[in-house]
Formats: C-alpha cells, structure tokens, sequence
C-alpha cells in the first residue's frame, strides 16, 4: 500500500485524501516540513497558488520538497498544484516562484475567471473519457523536453494538454478529486 | 486523446460549489482599493472582497450602502491574480446582474449592505457567477441554498472586531445540522417545517451531517485566535473584513491570520503568529449596537 500524502496547506485537501484512500493508500495530510518523511508520493491540491506558495514558504516544506523533487519523487499536481510544479508561469504575480520540476508553461486563469469554469470529458490516454472539472483552471501554453501528454482537451482555440507526465512528475489543469472517478488518482499510485 | 471540441458546460452546480471547494483553508479579505488588494494578495489571501467601505466604517456613516463603484472592482481585478468576490444588497438583482457582467468570480448578498428587498432574495440559480450568503441559523442557511446559494457564511457581527456573534451562529447551525442527524424520518417533515427549509434539503443534511455547500465564518474575526477559534468549531475559511486594514500593522495582521488559518489546530504556531502584532481593531461590544446586520435576511 503506497503511502500518500497529501499537502493540506490550503485548498480541496478533503476529496483528494477520500478518493486516495478509495484507491488504496495509506494517506497522511501533510502541514509540517517533518511529515514529508517516509511517503512515497505526494498530491498538491486545488486552491490558490499564491495562498499555497507562501504557505510553502512559511511552513518550511519549500525546501524539503525542492530537494525531494530532485531526487525524483513522485508528485501529482492538480490546477494549482500544477502551476506549483511548472517551469514557467505566465500572468501570474511577477515575483510568484515555482518548482520548475514540470517543462511546462502554463497561464494562470488560461480558460477565463469564475464565469467561465467549466465542466467536459477529458479522453485520457490508456484510459478513456473521465470527467473533468475546469474552475478558473491554469492552460498549458507550451511544453517540452520529456514531458509527456495524457490528455488534451480544445475547449475552442486549439488543443492544449490537460493532463501530463514528466518522469515522477504528474500535472492536470482540472479538477479529477470533484468527480467520482478515481482513475486519474489509480495512474498516479500505480506509478508509485 | 482527443482533438475534437469537447461539449462544456458553464455555471453548473459542480463548478459553482468547486470554487468555494477551492477556497476551502483560507482567508478571504475585504479591501477597499487596489493597494490593499496586492497588500491582501502578498499576505496570503485565498481572495478579496472589494467593497467601498468596510464595514465597520459602513457602521460608523450610516446612510445607505450600495455595491461599488464598478470601477474600483475593475482595478481591483487588474491588480490581483487571486478571486475578486462583490458584494450586492439583499434582492438586488440588478446589482448582481452587473456584477456578473464585470466578471467577478463571486457575489456576497450581503446583509452588511442595506437590503433593497425585505421579502425575496436574489433568484440565485438566474446567474453563471456563485453566490455567498449569510447565514445564522440552519433554516436560514438551507433556505438561501435552496434559492441557489452556493456557499454559506455564518453571518457573525460584521464590523464590531467582535468574535460572539460569529461563535452563537456557527454553534447553532452544527447543533442543529446534530439534531436532524438524530431523527427519524418521519420527524424531518416536521423539523423542516420549524426550520422553515425546503424539505429535500433537510433529508440531505439529516443524511450526510453538513451542509451541501462549504460553510466558511464572517463577522467579528479580528485577530489569529479568532481564526483558529471558528475553524475549530467547524467553519472551512473565513472572511476577515475590518479585522486586518482596521488593525495598528494590517501586513501582519494579515499574515498572522493566514497562517493561523492553516495551522488552526497547532496552538505553537497561533501562538507564535500571534506575538508582537500590535492592537486589533479595537472593536465593540455587540449588546450596545444600535444596528444588528444579522437581523436583515430572512
């Protein structure tokens, strides 16, 4: 049973520690620099990225999982976990900081404010249509070097991924803990 | 992998409820330009509450309080990358619907404003953008639900630095959300009479012991122990209004009630965040009000 912990800084930690659980972890919510010992992955969740990064900073688990991700631990990040993750940020805070463990670009608020948030299938590849839920959801504008595309999605200007790999490292723009489908959790702990 | 355009969906429940889901752990500010929306952004804020004055300087003038300035919350968007929510007064709907025609991401029909209507609230379910609503009872709480609310804040009493009120009515909402976990069937069709809720809406708190909607706390939250105090009685966020720019050094206050807000439940860290802050608001003692906001609703 894979040990998961799940960053509970801010955001929808709740749905994210109940469908891991549904999967079969062991989860641990996450708030202190020393509980990010003895997991075998990590799930940042929804919320505000800025709210999550200076949380990051003050908690002292900025570093720990700096250095983590260097020595390739597996997270998954999703909305703004991925934004967390990226390697660049576009329309963000001018001094907002990220991980730069995912070779992505992503735009904050990419699919437009609240009136915009939507929901539609997302096809994943190997594993097919799951729902995705879009709140204020960051875009993927450009990616590169080993990063590899699960799911992409044209919500009316061209196709952009939604949902990517990169080695350990696992991104989505939607939302899969506001369903009740588990299997985008069930490809990150199969991984691990 | 798919390349078609993919049918989508805009406004429905999901997303409505995802957003407060989101905001879920943080502290939401009122902010009154857009200077004090960046200060409210660098500290931590989930989002900002744009509004004119805030409400303990709405107390303090009186008259009639009104949405802003859509050119306030205009520079307020410009200025933050965090959800700008707005305020609109009780059965305004053409405040809201201007409001969603700015984009903000949420609107508060508030009692903090003066209300425009003293029967019916905004027909919520009409707009794309969400809806808070106040809250200081669990019938209040599920009737505003059921006209499409889609996140409850106990209403506490905004503008007094005063934690009471905000303690009295999440008290009474979970005692009562107790009550109906403990009756029978049978019983709820009586209980949702005395609640004066719709009964569906009942049967489905009796059945899952919260709210359908996330339940965050307003009114009175001044400083970090204020935070820690209603998180702990079992709100998910708060809204801070004159608690943090009413205070002697608003940057920190700012901070200090973030981080309590995340480590609630770990009295080393409130109580480190909480030393050397300088005075809170200096607040008010709620029997001497001349204007009870929790009364307007119904």
């Amino acid at each position: 049973m894979p040990r998961v912990g799940v960053l509970a800084l801010q955001g929808d930690v709740r749905e994210h520690v109940s469908m891991l659980e549904d999967v079969g972890a062991d989860v641990v919510t996450v708030r202190r620099a020393e509980q990010m010992d003895d997991l075998d992955g990590l799930v940042l969740p929804g919320g505000e990225s800025t709210t999550i990064a200076y949380l990051l900073t003050t908690s002292g688990i900025r570093p720990v999982l700096e250095r983590k991700l260097e020595e390739g631990f597996s997270v998954f990040g999703t909305c703004a976990g991925l934004i967390l993750l990226s390697s660049e940020i576009l329309d963000g805070r001018s001094d907002q900081w990220s991980y730069g463990a995912l070779d992505v670009s992503v735009r904050r608020n990419g699919y437009g404010r609240q009136i915009a948030s939507f929901e539609s299938a997302v096809d994943v590849v190997g594993v097919g249509p799951v729902p995705g839920v879009f709140i204020r959801a960051p875009k993927i504008e450009t990616w590169w070097g080993d990063v590899e595309v699960l799911a992409t999605l044209d919500h009316g200007d061209g196709a952009h991924p939604v949902l990517v790999r990169q080695k350990n490292v696992w991104g989505c723009s939607f939302h899969p803990e506001l369903t009740n489908d588990l299997r985008v959790h069930e490809l990150f702990t199969s991984s691990l | 992998m798919s390349s078609s355009i993919n049918p989508s969906t805009v406004g429905s429940a999901v997303v409505k409820r995802g957003l407060a889901d989101m905001l879920r752990g943080g502290v939401i500010m009122d902010v009154v330009n857009a200077e004090q929306a960046k200060i409210a952004e660098d500290s931590g804020a989930v989002a900002v509450m744009a509004l004119e004055r805030v409400p303990s300087d709405i107390r303090r003038d009186g008259g009639v309080a009104r949405m802003s300035d859509p050119q306030m919350i205009t520079e307020i968007q410009a200025a933050v990358t965090i959800p700008v929510m707005a305020k609109a007064r009780i059965g305004h709907f053409a405040e809201a619907q201007i409001l969603q025609a700015l984009d903000v991401d949420y609107i508060d029909e508030s009692e903090v404003l003066t209300p425009a209507d003293e029967e019916n609230h905004i027909d919520k379910w009409d707009f794309t953008v969400p809806f808070v609503c106040g809250a200081t009872n669990l019938g209040e709480a599920l009737r505003r639900i059921g006209e499409g609310a889609c996140l409850i804040r106990s209403k506490g009493e905004a503008g007094t630095g005063n934690v009471v009120e905000a303690v009295r009515h999440l008290r009474t909402i979970n005692a009562q959300i107790r009550r109906l976990q403990s009756a029978d069937a049978s019983e709820l069709f009586s209980l949702a009479k005395d609640l004066q809720a719709p009964l569906a809406l009942v049967q489905e708190v009796a059945a899952t012991g919260k709210l359908p909607v996330p339940l965050f706390c307003a009114g009175g939250i001044s400083t970090p122990a204020d935070a820690s105090l209603v998180l702990q009685l079992g709100a998910e966020a708060v809204f801070v209004g004159s608690g943090i720019f009413k205070s002697e050094d608003p940057v920190r206050m700012a901070k200090a009630i973030v981080e309590a807000t995340t480590h609630f439940e770990d009295a080393k860290i409130v109580a480190n965040v909480s030393t050397g802050l300088g005075q809170a608001m200096r607040g008010a003692e709620t029997s001497s009000l001349e204007v009870r906001l929790a009364e307007r609703g119904w």
